[in-house]
């Protein structure tokens, strides 16, 4: 299993991704710089980090969507292969328009850092084949612009395509706006493009998978790929 | 030429900068409502047909001055 974690200026989870993949998981995973026109060959995952990518400027994620690493990350994208934005890298995925909709400043307008539970609303992607369906699990957040926005039409089309791969909700699985941290329309915490191989998420998973830390809530995702990927 | 481009969240997208400030100048006592923040954008466009200078900005602004999923602009060129 071979991992490309894009670095950005500005990208401050990187070394979280790497952490995650590369020591906890054992995976070979490669940071690759936002100038390098190429991912490295074969790469299986695309792990786009968080942060505060080119400091945020315009709009969380829109200068970074221009990197030219990007448009060999759209490339691996259309021919199948897998790719997981985290907090900033959902933000870039939605702006580089392979996942639809937006981050707007969260509803309070305050930076949140909390562990939330979250729902588990497909469990045929390669993201989260090893989880089971309704499933809650706990990770953990950090930002000020998770509130995911859409228009009416494209919400009711995400919803119907079963685009929502996990939602926020209480300890025991309830769904309600009591249990959104941010604001997000229909509590939405993940989704994933028609395809099902490009994932977008607030929460991060990654900051979840060492015992040595703490927690291991995260590490169903992770499960998840290396069963996509010993299957292939 | 000298082109303003003013960026606005859409009508419907909530706007909590907005609302904040909103409710700042209601502790001022000010009689105030809708209050909406967005982002002014000046440059300079070479060209000297204001259609044409028009035209670049709004290409501008789909390419990535604008993310039409929850804003809107409008283009002045001055």
């Amino acid at each position: 299993m071979r991992v490309a974690v894009p670095v950005f200026p500005g990208s401050n989870c990187d070394h979280d991704a790497l952490h995650a993949c590369g020591t906890v998981l054992g995976w070979e995973t490669i940071p690759v710089w936002h100038q390098d026109p190429r991912l490295p060959e074969n790469t299986d995952l695309v792990f786009i980090p968080g942060g505060f990518s080119y400091g945020d400027y315009l709009r969380c994620g829109a200068i970074a969507a221009l990197a030219p690493i990007m448009a060999d990350v759209k490339r691996h994208a259309d021919n199948g292969g897998l790719v997981l934005g985290v907090c900033n890298g959902f933000q870039i995925l939605c702006e580089a328009q392979l996942l639809p909709g937006a981050l707007l400043r969260n509803e309070s307008l305050r930076f949140i850092h909390a562990d939330v539970h979250l729902r588990v609303e497909r469990t045929d992607l390669p993201f989260t084949r090893a989880m089971k369906a309704g499933e809650v699990f706990r990770v953990p957040i950090a930002h000020a612009e998770g509130n995911f926005t859409l228009d009416p039409a494209e919400l009711t089309d995400l919803e119907a395509r079963g685009g929502v791969a996990f939602r926020y909700c209480s300890a025991q699985g309830e769904i309600g706006a009591d249990h959104v941290p941010n604001g997000a329309m229909n509590g939405i915490a993940g989704i994933v493009n028609v395809r099902g191989n490009v994932l977008g998420m607030m929460p991060h998973p990654e900051r979840a998978v060492d015992p040595k830390l703490g927690p291991t809530g995260g590490m169903g995702i992770f499960r998840s790929l290396e069963a996509a990927f010993s299957r292939a | 030429m000298k082109v303003r481009v003013s960026v606005q969240l859409k009508p419907g997208i909530l706007d909590p900068q907005g609302k904040a400030v909103e409710q700042g100048l209601h502790g001022f006592a000010f009689e105030v409502e809708h209050v909406r923040i967005g982002r002014l954008i000046e440059m300079d466009i070479p060209g000297t047909d204001p259609a044409e200078v028009k035209a670049k900005a709004q290409a501008m602004c789909d390419k990535l001055l604008v993310n039409p999923v929850m804003e809107k602009a409008s283009i002045e060129v001055l």
